[in-house]
């Protein structure tokens, strides 16, 4: 049976996963530049190893207000197209092994913001996991009401 | 398949950089035309594509390359001299290969490039009786005796020995009895019959013949030995290899990661404090710093690499225009960053091309104002200040700066006004306007007006910059300041709110401290200034223009940019330092913000935003103008006479008239003969407009003496499309208008008085002056404005 690796994380006490391979890394950071005039879900950029990379703040593409930057925050870095991006997130989770049998569309009644950036919902045991469509959780000039 | 491919491409490269060097031995042939040292060179270089060309099954390339050594030969030889047309030839020829190859290199094969026409032209410049043996492909045209008269003539150089070693083909060394000759250490017969002897048998080297049988200098033949074995000293393949630039820019981020990884240990180690560790530690930083350094290095090229192709262009050229021009090139080993040298080649082309075009003057003419006829250009390159500059300077007549200033006036980038005052650099700067040429003929060359604007879009978008100076009859110096690389630049870290930003230094023309007493902003109708030296400088609030909390106007600072012809101040909460900081590309997201040019790793590790200082100039201006129209709008629809309304203080004779600033479109200086009259008006010609003139003396009815100077000061107010003029004696101040002792006015043309700085100041009734400059200056606006009244 066909399986799948999920890297999970949660995001106001909500369990979302994205497929292992477009991960980069999990890291915390503490300090973000705050960039003026960007589309209000880019949290700020931090410097990876020299690198510059921004990170979305999935609370915002998620409808929900800005998550404060202050102390360290995890980032789940996806590969990108080209060029790394990071999600901000609230807390890590494991990396887990989904049979595509326990997928399922999302709920009809899931609307909002959040019903544009999943793909699809996981039955884990004692909880549901949203399949995050990595290109529009980092699109950040998708509208957000 | 695969190899043969990897072959062709090392093949290509190879021939290239050939090329180029034949360009300039060519050139430098002309010049020293009995060089037998470049002949040999050229020659080479020639024979060694012609053997390739005919391994790889390129035919064509073959017999275009074996026609042009042909020729060569005969000149190596001396059985014909170097002539120019012959140099002409041969860079045709050398043309013809190099378009072979880029066609071999866009499609693999020879394609339809025309070599007959090339080979005929060869041919033509070979004396007639060696023409067949040369040429397999072509019979001896007819036209090839009267195209090549000077071909016809004997040998001068009968002295060379009759047998020399056999053709010295690959050329690696040189034949030891031709260095003993040249350096006149051996007799051409004494050479000739030695070689004569070892063609007969004998074993012995040539050297060692000449020195058994004492015709030559045991110190001359071990000196033209360890010469014979420097020689191929030009080809530097033995030293140095071929890298991708692709694995040299992974070495330059992964040199980038070290150094944060280091700068993350030592804090580290610093923290334990254990001093065995510490010395590593200092010892990691400064290895990872040099080899940084290294790595830098490595991308690094001297200038030559472009400057290699100008001799021939500035040949061609000047050939081609009739005119004598020597190049002469200075600090050719100065070195920038590859991707630097490809962005200033095409506008250093662009200013060479332009010079020899339009700063050289003919041999004529320069003789006429005591010059030599031969102009000289000069390339110079050097370091200065963390950048490099690179001049073209060249002897001829100098920019005429009256045609430019009258061009700039024709163009409506100047008013004629403006030009007494402006600084001679600042007119000649009009050149570099889009669309701008004053060239009085169009050629082929330029004077088409498209160009300089090009070079300076160019160079600014590597973070450049180009300025030009001239003095009439001496010459003019184009110069480019370039940053070194394009990964680091010199800036200037800065605070606004509570973040860091970075400004590139190559635009910070100067800081100002504002203390809020002796310097501060001021208010032009809502838009920020700064008067430096007199001179009004719009500012930007850095806070504003990012969307932030706008901070207040005292001590705060001023950092005066240039960009994009234009000067402002930015307005920033404190300047920290200036420092190298590393670019970096900032990611695509926030290309359309257009603010930032890049990011950077600040020295705490935080990434730290560059502003793009041309972007920051446009929307300076916009935004002024946006606030200006807001103002007048909601002037207009409140009233005149709002609390701290800013006003414009004029003199008018012995009075002090103040006019609210909302309503100032622009202040200007009219020469005074420059006013005409249009039946009992006064009215002075305006962008293209007739003005209508009020002198508010004569409407106020003030005693008023007339003042002394060339020029009337006037405020411009426009609406709709229509504007007037009202002529005051002089500009006195802007200031704040009090709302104390304030009372409405008794006399005509007037709304009130007020006591502005402890003075009685009169308000003047604006709407009544503009009506007595012009009775229709309302009528055709719309209804709007007919119900406020």
């Amino acid at each position: 049976m066909a399986s799948r690796q999920f890297a999970t994380f949660e995001v106001a006490d909500q369990l979302f996963g994205v497929e292992v391979h477009t991960v980069q890394e999990v890291l915390s950071y503490n300090e973000y530049t705050p960039v003026p005039l960007a589309p209000p879900a880019v949290g700020g950029l931090f410097n990876l190893r020299g690198q510059v990379i921004a990170a979305v703040d999935l609370r915002v593409q998620l409808g929900l207000a800005r998550k404060a930057l202050q102390g360290p925050v995890m980032n789940v870095i996806l590969r990108g197209d080209g060029e790394p991006v990071s999600l901000l997130v609230d807390r890590i989770g494991e990396v887990v092994d989904l049979d595509d049998d326990t997928f399922e569309p999302p709920p009809d009644t899931l609307s909002g913001p959040t019903r544009e950036l999943v793909v699809g919902t996981f039955k884990l045991d004692g909880r549901l996991m949203l399949a995050l469509d990595v290109n529009q959780a980092v699109d950040t000039y998708r509208a957000t009401n | 398949m695969e190899d043969l491919g990897e072959i062709v491409g090392e093949f290509l490269l190879e021939s290239h950089e050939n090329l180029d060097q034949i360009d300039r031995d060519l050139v430098h042939l002309e010049q020293d035309p009995n060089s037998r040292d470049l002949i040999s060179r050229i020659f080479r270089a020639i024979h060694t594509i012609k053997g390739t060309s005919g391994f790889l099954a390129f035919g064509r390339l073959e017999k275009l390359a074996h026609a042009g050594e042909s020729l060569l030969s005969k000149l190596r030889d001396g059985v014909q001299p170097v002539t120019p047309s012959t140099i002409t030839t041969l860079l045709a020829t050398i043309d013809g290969v190099r378009s072979l190859l880029t066609a071999i290199e866009e499609n693999g094969s020879e394609g339809d490039v025309d070599v007959e026409s090339i080979i005929v032209q060869v041919n033509a410049q070979m004396s007639a009786e060696a023409a067949p043996a040369a040429a397999p492909a072509v019979k001896a045209p007819a036209p090839a005796k009267a195209a090549a008269p000077a071909a016809e003539t004997p040998a001068p150089l009968d002295e060379t020995p009759a047998r020399r070693a056999p053709d010295p083909v690959e050329g690696q060394r040189r034949p030891l009895g031709e260095m003993l000759v040249e350096a006149g250490a051996a007799q051409p017969v004494d050479v000739g019959s030695a070689l004569q002897q070892q063609i007969e048998g004998d074993e012995r080297k040539l050297g060692t013949i000449l020195l058994d049988e004492g015709k030559a200098q045991p110190a001359a033949v071990s000196e033209a030995l360890q010469t014979q074995t420097q020689t191929p000293k030009r080809s530097i393949a033995d030293s140095a290899i071929r890298v991708d630039v692709d694995l040299l820019d992974t070495l330059l981020n992964m040199v980038g990661e070290l150094v944060l990884a280091r700068n993350q240990l030592v804090r580290g180690v610093m923290d334990i404090g254990d001093p065995g560790l510490v010395r590593s530690a200092q010892r990691l930083g400064m290895i990872t710093s040099e080899l940084q350094e290294g790595i830098m290095k490595t991308r690094m090229q001297p200038i030559e690499h472009i400057w290699s192709k100008l001799p021939r262009v500035v040949r061609d050229l000047s050939n081609g225009l009739g005119k004598q021009v020597q190049l002469v090139m200075q600090g050719k080993e100065t070195e920038l960053d590859r991707s630097l040298l490809e962005a200033v080649k095409d506008p250093l082309t662009h200013l060479v091309r332009n010079a020899v075009d339009h700063g050289i003057e003919e041999p004529d003419r320069r003789v006429a104002s005591g010059k030599s006829p031969e102009g000289t250009l000069t390339l110079r390159a050097y370091h200065e200040g963390g950048h490099v500059a690179v001049e073209v300077a060249d002897d001829g007549a100098g920019l005429n700066v009256e045609r430019i200033a009258q061009k700039a006036v024709e163009n409506g980038l100047l008013r004629p006004e403006q030009i007494a005052s402006m600084d001679r650099r600042d007119i000649m700067a009009m050149v570099f306007q889009p669309g701008f040429s004053t060239a009085a003929k169009v050629t082929n060359v330029s004077g088409r007006g498209v160009g300089m604007d090009v070079v300076k879009t160019n160079i600014e978008n590597i973070g450049g910059a180009v300025s030009v100076d001239s003095t009439p009859g001496e010459g003019t110096v184009w110069r480019l300041t370039i940053p070194l690389t394009l990964a680091i630049i010199q800036a200037l870290t800065v605070d606004c709110g509570d973040q860091r930003y970075v400004v590139p230094q190559v635009a910070v023309l100067e800081l100002v401290f504002i203390d809020g007493n002796s310097t501060k902003i001021e208010y032009a109708s809502g838009a920020p200034v700064y008067r430096l030296r007199g001179k009004l400088l719009p500012l930007v609030r850095l806070d504003r223009a990012l969307g932030l909390n706008v901070g207040g106007d005292q001590g705060v600072y001023i950092m005066v940019l240039q960009a994009d012809g234009r000067r402002f101040g930015l307005v920033v909460d404190r300047v920290l330092n200036t420092e190298e900081v590393v670019v970096k590309a900032l990611n695509s997201r926030f290309k359309d913000i257009g603010l930032y040019a890049g990011a950077t790793i600040l020295g705490d590790g935080k990434v730290g935003l560059i502003l793009d200082v041309s972007s920051l100039a446009r929307r300076s201006h916009l935004t002024a103008d946006a606030e200006r129209s807001n103002l007048e709008a909601s002037s207009r629809a409140s009233g005149a006479g709002g609390t701290g309304e800013r006003l414009l203080v004029t003199a008018v004779g012995e009075r002090r008239v103040a006019i609210p600033l909302d309503t100032v479109t622009r202040l200007e200086e009219f020469p005074r003969d420059r006013i005409e009259h249009a039946g009992s008006r006064e009215v002075v010609q305006y962008r293209g407009q007739i003005l209508p003139l009020v002198r508010l003396s004569h409407l106020l009815g003030a005693y008023s003496e007339e003042p002394e100077g060339d020029t009337v000061s006037v405020v411009v107010y426009s609406e709709g499309g229509r504007s007037v003029a009202l002529v005051v004696d002089r500009i006195v101040d802007i200031a704040e208008n009090s709302t104390t002792a304030r009372r409405d006015a008794e006399e005509d043309g007037l709304v009130g008085t007020a006591v502005i700085q402890q003075r009685v100041t009169e308000l003047l009734d604006v709407r009544r002056a503009i009506l007595a400059a012009d009775p229709n200056f309302y009528n055709d606006m719309t209804d709007e404005n007919l119900v406020e009244v």
